[in-house]
């Protein structure tokens, strides 16, 4: 799970990281509240899943009124990299001497945590020059870790001791909440010489989430990514017109890769498993139908252990009881699939020997 | 280092031939262990015992005995191999019990596993000298021989061909068009989808190297983590004289996205295609475009 800036920051507050005051809010009612208790000048920070957001613009100074309402409902509106504004915090303007950068990450190959630091905070990770890093193991960051960082980094005496803290509290958060990601960037050095997280982005095990009843209320997902998570699929949606769909992650993002290598511009992203049903794709295909910007479906399905005329059944139920009016342009590659074309000779459904002959298909549909 | 090859297919007999080895299937009794197990038995695969904790003294199918615990049908059968069906949440307990009594290839099928959980099994495995594949791993055949894994058997042909892979169904895709181009495959190895594996590329790529039978290998990567790129630093550190081919899936995946597997994500630049490509080229190792464009570069290399 991606937590956004304010659940972070509240994860932040509960293991004793210092944060600016701030209030979090989804409707400009709350909001005018929040401005009257926080008190001008405050920042407007949109929350949204993605970085980069301070150059789209969803960051805006506010001293008045008047710029309240004028800039709360444009942030609130705002689309960055195609995702919506989940909602808006009002963050006091911090007295910043010096920005730092500090992170703790799962490091997948090593399979330790790891901490990057860096004197030269406040751009996203890849930008950060002069970086610490330390693999610490799997455990909580010792003392003696967590000094040498702070010194590798430039920090002294009442600063050295604040960082150190504060690195050790991050850790103890990433431990407990089964996270891969804990970033705090920018760490600021305030000018009265304290230091404090100004921004922070946190990702927790999505497969430890039945451990974890604490992080549910910020489980953020649209209502047809909750649908398919029920069926057991894995949705992305994007702002393209041609829902993708197919069976195993690694088939889907081939195929969504050829798409977007032919002009296409994907609206979906869906894999509904490895052991595709008749149901399971005639679900798919529901939750495909309520996507109004959709003009073609394309399927790519490798049928092994399931058969293709099972998956051919369930376009056919879906005609009967028309649910879909979209052409389809398919390759059902596998067990009977000679059967499974002969199912669906009179469909709507075009069938392809090939993906790559489907894509051109599918792209000239949606190009119309 | 614990042999793969060894494990599965025994020593060589004075005819010539590989031994069928002895497999556990634990959570045997399940719907989708025991889905498998029939299709693993029609493959050929010797399963000797079931494990299901609760119901031992059953039999599947009139014939394997099913034990309450591993340690129980290790004794009973002395297998070295396990394959693992069981629910993600309790994955970690019936890796232990695997890895606890003997057991020495663990293949990890479930999806879901935390990560913390897959770590723990992993340590122990290590403890062990014993190896684990997955989770999330289709598993792992030997054409011909022996197949532990939830893989459809009809894209796999016996060959000299390695074929290591994080998705499972661009495994079957890519062997499929391997055999037909005629390169039958001598292992394929499922590495899994999750973001922590039990067998990383660069172990699976070092279990199978030195098989004197292998004459080439396909690495089918994608988007997340750096184990694409740390095989390639390795392949160019040890040299490795056998043609390779790769492929790369989610080259266009958008960015903090997670594209069906917990393990396909891009971080900044940490996970990204284009990273994993580059090194892929330092290393001489052509990267196919698409799927069916592997077993034509392959064809390419063998030739040249």
């Amino acid at each position: 799970m991606r937590l956004l800036e304010y659940q972070a920051k509240e994860l932040f507050k509960e293991f004793g990281i210092r944060t600016p005051p701030s209030i979090s809010s989804k409707d400009i009612e709350k909001g005018r509240k929040d401005a009257k208790e926080l008190g001008y000048p405050f920042v407007i920070k949109v929350q949204v899943p993605v970085g980069g957001r301070g150059k789209a613009g969803g960051i805006q100074k506010c001293n008045s009124d008047d710029e309240f309402e004028l800039k709360y409902p444009q942030l609130l509106n705002m689309s960055i990299k195609g995702e919506k504004t989940r909602a808006i915090l009002l963050e006091k303007m911090a007295d910043i001497e010096k920005e730092l950068y500090l992170s703790l990450f799962l490091n997948r190959s090593k399979r330790c945590y790891t901490i990057i630091a860096s004197s030269e905070g406040g751009v996203e990770i890849e930008s950060v020059k002069n970086q610490t890093i330390r693999e610490v193991g799997l455990g909580d960051v010792d003392t003696q870790t967590a000094k040498e960082v702070a010194n590798e980094i430039g920090l002294k005496d009442s600063q050295e001791e604040q960082f150190v803290e504060m690195l050790q509290k991050l850790s103890k958060l990433t431990i407990e909440k089964e996270a891969e990601l804990a970033e705090i960037n920018p760490l600021a050095i305030l000018k009265d010489g304290t230091l404090m997280a100004l921004d922070g982005k946190v990702m927790t095990d999505d497969n430890s989430n039945f451990r974890h009843e604490e992080l549910q209320k910020y489980q953020e997902k649209s209502a047809l990514e909750e649908q398919a998570e029920k069926s057991g699929f894995s949705l992305v949606e994007l702002d393209g017109n041609i829902a993708v769909i197919g069976n195993g992650a690694g088939l889907v993002m081939s195929t969504f890769d050829l798409v977007t290598d032919n002009g296409g511009k994907p609206a979906t992203f869906l894999d509904v498993g490895g052991g595709a049903t008749t149901e399971s794709v005639y679900e798919a295909l529901t939750l495909i139908s309520k996507m109004s910007r959709v003009k073609g479906i394309l399927v790519n399905l490798y049928g092994g252990i399931v058969k293709t005329t099972t998956v051919a059944e369930a376009f056919i139920q879906a005609y009967n009881n028309n649910l879909i009016d979209l052409p389809v342009f398919a390759r059902l590659m596998g067990t009977e699939s000679d059967k499974a074309k002969e199912m669906l000779k009179d469909t709507k459904t075009k069938m392809f020997d090939s993906i790559e002959e489907a894509i051109n298909g599918v792209v000239m549909e949606a190009n119309k | 280092m614990t042999d793969i090859y060894e494990i599965l297919r025994g020593k060589k007999d004075a005819d010539g031939n590989y031994q069928k080895q002895p497999v556990i299937v634990q959570g045997i009794t399940g719907k989708y262990g025991s889905t498998h197990t029939k299709l693993m038995l029609e493959y050929g695969t010797n399963i000797v015992a079931g494990v299901t904790p609760g119901k031992g003294g059953q039999k599947f199918e009139d014939k394997i005995p099913v034990y309450n615990s591993v340690k129980e049908a290790v004794d009973a059968t002395g297998a070295e191999i396990s394959i693992v069906f069981v629910p993600a949440k309790f994955f970690l307990d019936a890796a232990k019990d695997a890895l606890n009594s003997g057991i020495k290839l663990l293949v990890a099928i479930p999806e879901h596993v935390p990560i913390r959980d897959a770590m723990e099994a992993i340590e122990l495995a290590k403890q062990k000298d014993a190896i684990m594949i997955g989770p999330n791993t289709p598993g792992v055949i030997v054409p011909g021989l022996i197949k532990v894994g939830i893989m459809p058997a009809s894209p796999f042909s016996s060959g000299k061909v390695a074929v290591l892979s994080k998705s499972g169904t661009l495994l079957y895709e890519i062997s499929n068009n391997l055999t037909s181009a005629g390169f039958g495959q001598n292992i394929t190895i499922g590495i899994g989808g999750d973001p922590v594996n039990g067998t990383r590329m660069i172990d699976a790529f070092d279990m199978v190297k030195d098989d004197p039978e292998l004459e080439a290998m396909v690495v089918v990567g994608e988007i997340g983590g750096d184990s694409e790129e740390i095989l390639a630093q390795h392949i160019i550190d040890t040299g490795f004289s056998k043609p390779i081919v790769g492929y790369i899936a989610g080259r266009q995946a958008p960015k903090e996205k997670r594209m069906g597997h917990a393990g396909a994500i891009v971080m900044g630049t940490y996970g990204s295609a284009e990273s994993k490509i580059s090194m892929f080229a330092k290393a001489n190792i052509p990267v196919a475009k698409r799927p069916g464009e592997v077993a034509v570069l392959l064809a390419g290399k063998m030739n040249s």
